[in-house]
């Protein structure tokens, strides 16, 4: 469905929106956290290109997910981690795929785990439009792309990036994200 | 007893925890795995996350412990779930009621997992046998059997110092005869693959067909400590001992006592384990438990993270799998 440079454009069309978000309410030295695992490789090219100082934080939501009484434990993945401070600071929080929200949710209670982040900015790569089952929206959108809820669009990766669009023919399958 | 069958749902994963006799390899790994995520939750401004919210844990202690009771109080505590504190030595059993009827009551009380300390082996396995489809049973340390999450907390150490078990030469050390924590980590060893596993004790303390465990025996300290990378050094377990299995404490140091002179036959970066209580001066001399290559505190703090790992995942299954649904 999509190759590498698409992928690529978005980004910079990202970056650039972050860089006038953030200017525009002047929030100083923003720090970048990315959602484990995809949100964490677009966080990471995002991160170089704005040269942020502060290190990258990585967030692994299986703790705070919403279906762990029906779905259990996942597999392990390595485990979140913020290297700086929080509290106080603006956060741009990134992730790869907007669909339910639920994800979403999650990141932002582990979040208050840590600490009361003066702002939280929500930047995804792709927004599934009419999706949400929260009240939850974006702040910055690399591209909107409207599917229907059979198919599964997954960010590729960590190298290169790239996008795909199956239908998913799995049975009952929850909607996370 | 392997207890496999009775620790495995039918998807392959762990509903019980009861023994690290018979668990695979991947099953291990990914206890080590999962207890490395939440190892990081131990050092955040909130020590806590939402996994267990609204489960009810009840920690049935029929021995006195205080450092696996209250590590699992902690984990149960960091998972959000709620705990209850059962002494049973001096509550219900004392007034005559049978352990069944302790059992029911605790599911009449909506219990989702019994954490159980017995001094006798098998007990924990019982109980597993006994509890209605949706509960847990973790053993928490029967008679000379089983201490599997002590043995998961010391793999745990062991994998953090050494990042893998392939080449590692592990001796243990002491009352092997008495210690279901050896027991749970021979087993845990050979899983996972170490090169060597050597047990280093007097000929009484030695249970009988310990060879057949796959281990190296040792009656000699300075011998069995060679070219190690990790001791394990065990508790003489004075409270069990009947009879003269021992000459005298003073001796038993003389000769099997672990002294910073006698960790130089083992390799430099070597690692010191204990599971505690120390006996200053009967199994390690001071210096090398208070030492740089002690990892005894290193150990409580994983015991911590490993028993919130062993308890997400045995409650954590998708519910068709689990039997009935609660």
């Amino acid at each position: 469905m999509s190759d590498e440079t698409d992928v690529k454009q978005l980004l910079s069309v990202m970056a650039t929106a972050i860089q006038s978000h953030t200017s525009s309410n002047n929030y100083a030295a923003p720090l970048m956290i990315g959602i484990k695992t995809g949100g964490a490789w677009v966080a990471n090219r995002l991160h170089q290109q704005l040269e942020y100082k502060d290190p990258l934080g990585e967030l692994n939501i299986a703790f705070y997910r919403d279906d762990f009484s029906t779905l259990g434990m996942h597999p392990a993945v390595s485990p979140s981690q913020l290297p700086v401070d929080i509290n106080d600071r603006h956060i741009i929080l990134v992730d790869d795929v907007l669909y339910t929200g639920r994800t979403i949710r999650a990141a932002m209670n582990e979040i208050f785990d840590y600490g009361r982040p003066a702002s939280i900015t929500l930047a995804v790569l792709i927004d599934r439009s009419n999706t949400r089952e929260l009240p939850i929206q974006p702040d910055i959108i690399g591209k909107t792309i409207a599917v229907n809820a059979e198919e599964h669009v997954k960010l590729l990766g960590p190298e290169p990036l790239t996008i795909s669009i199956d239908t998913v023919r799995s049975t009952g399958t929850q909607k996370t994200g | 007893m392997t207890g496999n069958k009775i620790q495995l749902d039918t998807n392959g994963n762990l509903k019980h925890f009861l023994t690290t006799e018979g668990l695979s390899q991947s099953l291990l790994r990914s206890i080590l795995d999962h207890a490395e995520s939440f190892a990081s939750v131990g050092e955040r401004a909130v020590k806590k996350v939402p996994l267990l919210r609204g489960k009810t844990i009840a920690n049935l202690f029929f021995e006195p412990s205080t450092r696996t009771r209250t590590t699992f109080e902690l984990a149960a505590k960091r998972l959000s779930a709620d705990i209850l504190n059962l002494n049973i030595s001096t509550s219900a059993t004392s007034k005559g009621e049978t352990l069944s009827d302790t059992l029911h009551t605790l599911e009449a009380m909506h219990c989702d997992m019994f954490v159980v300390r017995h001094a006798n082996s098998g007990a924990a396995h019982y109980i597993a046998t006994q509890v209605a489809p949706h509960i847990s049973v973790i053993n928490a340390g029967d008679g000379r059997h089983a201490h599997p999450t002590q043995a998961m907390l010391d793999m745990f150490t062991i994998r953090r110092h050494k990042k893998t078990f392939e080449n590692l030469r592990v001796a243990i050390v002491g009352d092997i005869l008495h210690s279901r924590v050896a027991r749970s980590e021979i087993h845990a060893l050979s899983t996972l693959g170490v090169l060597e596993t050597r047990i280093i004790a007097p000929q009484t303390l030695i249970p009988k067909d310990v060879e057949n465990l796959g281990v190296q025996v040792f009656h000699d300290m300075d011998e069995g400590l060679n070219g190690v990378d990790v001791v394990m050094m065990l508790r003489l377990q004075k409270e069990r001992m009947r009879g003269a299995l021992l000459p005298s404490e003073y001796e038993y140091f003389q000769r099997y006592g672990l002294t910073s002179k006698r960790l130089e036959k083992a390799k430099s970066d070597v690692i010191v384990m204990h599971p505690g209580p120390i006996n200053r001066g009967v199994e390690i001399a001071s210096d090398v438990a208070d030492g740089e290559r002690s990892v005894i505190l290193q150990q409580v703090s994983h015991g911590i993270a490993v028993r919130m790992a062993v308890m997400a995942m045995t409650m954590g299954r998708s519910p068709e799998d689990s039997g009935t649904l609660a």
